[in-house]
């Protein structure tokens, strides 16, 4: 009885982070391996960039374990974590790099792998990739 | 310390260069390639265009593809340009085998597709492309004899695209709506307008899929036809299919065809193979 009210709780709360982002958000936090699976995850993705002939030359004067910083509490902060992001707009960040549409799909590249080294599942990765879609017009071509 | 040996790392990796093929698209946003030789799904043509193309490169596709229904066979060697994810150029060339009436029809199809707005994930706008395609059919006789009014004519269609990336189950969902006019009887391969009607109709077409995951699609295509010809009744088009895309250079779909009844023959149902690689 009072497993199967459990469950239908479980079932219920599940319908609900369907629906609602909020909610969604806070667990994706969780989903991400909370802060330690997500440095590790952006340490992945920096060496993957590193890796990446195609967009390597823009991290060249970068000071990386800043960047790695950075985008840990940036990534947290939006995946619903208790973190702050304390960098710049991405607007300002990005301004002047000459970062083409290639350029931030190779990004999202090297996250996937990232993602698929760390044993993310898909689910959690499109709900990752969902969030970041929508800063593009703040990164590229500006 | 780590830091310092991945910031060498970065100069280092600057000072190589290698040509490569058009790759700043994400892996399955260039779709596959229809039996038009555009890009879209199988039987219909998308607002994506061929290859992975982006900012200022060119790219391209070869296809190779074969439907098998109960009482024909259409195999279509197909290729394409596309330049900065903007204008796909492609050619098509069909072969109609009548297998159990005997004999061939042929078919080739050029096409022009223009991105003229919005993108497939990036943006407020879905991915909206306007495009042409001139029909020329190579074997007009059995056409001719069933009442086919010309043997080529142009299909003009505007398609919408839009990826989801975390829709339902939290999979990536792409739609794509696309309006055609055109009069091509059983797509062009019985010839264009016919003695019940000879002008330009409008028709819808749909395609609804699904990623399991980055690499593996699942899906459906409806396509509205016309029904210009009194000697057969023309029905409209549905298929379900899985595309896989291993690498962003080779894509394989496989499709449950329905196709209804062709040129009076009933229920015409089978499958469909393609093949195709980008570069
Ligand atoms: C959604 C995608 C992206 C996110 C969330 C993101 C996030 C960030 C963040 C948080 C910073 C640090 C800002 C600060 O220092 O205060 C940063 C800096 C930087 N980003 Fe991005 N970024 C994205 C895409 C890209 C792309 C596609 C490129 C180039 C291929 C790029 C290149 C850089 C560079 C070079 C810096 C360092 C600039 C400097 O040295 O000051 N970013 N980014």
């Amino acid at each position: 009885m009072k497993i199967a009210g459990l469950s239908l709780a479980a079932l219920l709360l599940g319908a609900l982070s369907f629906t609602a982002p909020a909610a969604q958000a806070s667990s994706l936090y969780q989903d991400l391996g909370e802060q330690r699976g997500i440095e590790l995850l952006m340490e992945e993705m920096l060496f993957n960039i590193a890796d990446d002939r195609r967009i390597r030359h823009h991290f060249v004067e970068t000071d990386m374990a800043h960047l790695h910083q950075m985008l840990s509490e940036q990534i947290c902060e939006l995946a619903g974590g208790p973190c702050v992001y304390s960098g710049e707009e991405m607007v300002e960040s990005h301004t002047g790099l000459d970062i083409s549409r290639g350029d931030f799909n190779a990004l999202v590249e090297a996250l996937q792998l990232a993602m698929d080294d760390n044993d993310i599942p898909v689910g959690v990765q499109n709900r990752l990739l969902a969030l970041l879609a929508p800063m593009h017009h703040e990164i590229v071509n500006l | 310390m780590r830091y310092r040996s991945l910031s060498a790392a970065l100069l280092l990796g600057c000072s190589m260069t290698i040509a490569h093929a058009a790759d700043g698209g994400l892996l399955a946003t260039g779709g596959v390639t229809s039996i038009e030789g555009s890009a879209g799904g199988g039987i219909v043509p998308w607002a994506v265009l061929g290859s992975y193309a982006e900012d200022d490169e060119w790219g391209g596709t070869v296809t190779l593809s074969q439907a098998s229904v109960d009482d024909f066979r259409l195999s279509v060697m197909g290729a394409s340009l596309n330049y900065r994810n903007r204008v796909e150029f492609s050619l098509a060339r069909q072969t109609f085998d009548l297998s159990s009436i005997g004999g061939e029809l042929n078919q080739n199809i050029f096409g022009v597709k223009y991105r003229v707005a919005g993108d497939l994930i990036y943006g407020n706008l879905p991915q909206i492309s306007a495009g042409i395609q001139y029909k020329e059919n190579t074997r007009f006789g059995l056409p001719d004899a069933v009442g086919a009014q010309r043997d080529s004519d142009f299909d003009a269609y505007l398609a919408v695209s839009r990826a989801w990336l975390a829709g339902p189950f939290d999979r990536t969902w792409l739609v794509n709506a696309t309006v055609r006019a055109t009069r091509a009887n059983q797509i062009g391969l019985l010839g264009f307008g016919g003695d019940k009607s000879d002008s330009h109709e409008l028709v819808a077409e749909l395609a609804a899929g699904v990623f399991l995951h980055r690499s593996l699609a699942v899906g459906m295509e409806y396509r509205q036809k016309p029904n210009n010809l009194n000697f057969a009744d023309e029905d409209d088009w549905v298929s379900a299919f899985v595309a896989w895309f291993p690498t962003k250079s080779v894509s394989i779909t496989g499709a449950f065809l329905d196709l209804g009844d062709i040129a009076g023959l009933e229920s015409q149902q089978g499958y469909y193979l393609s093949l195709q690689a980008a570069f």
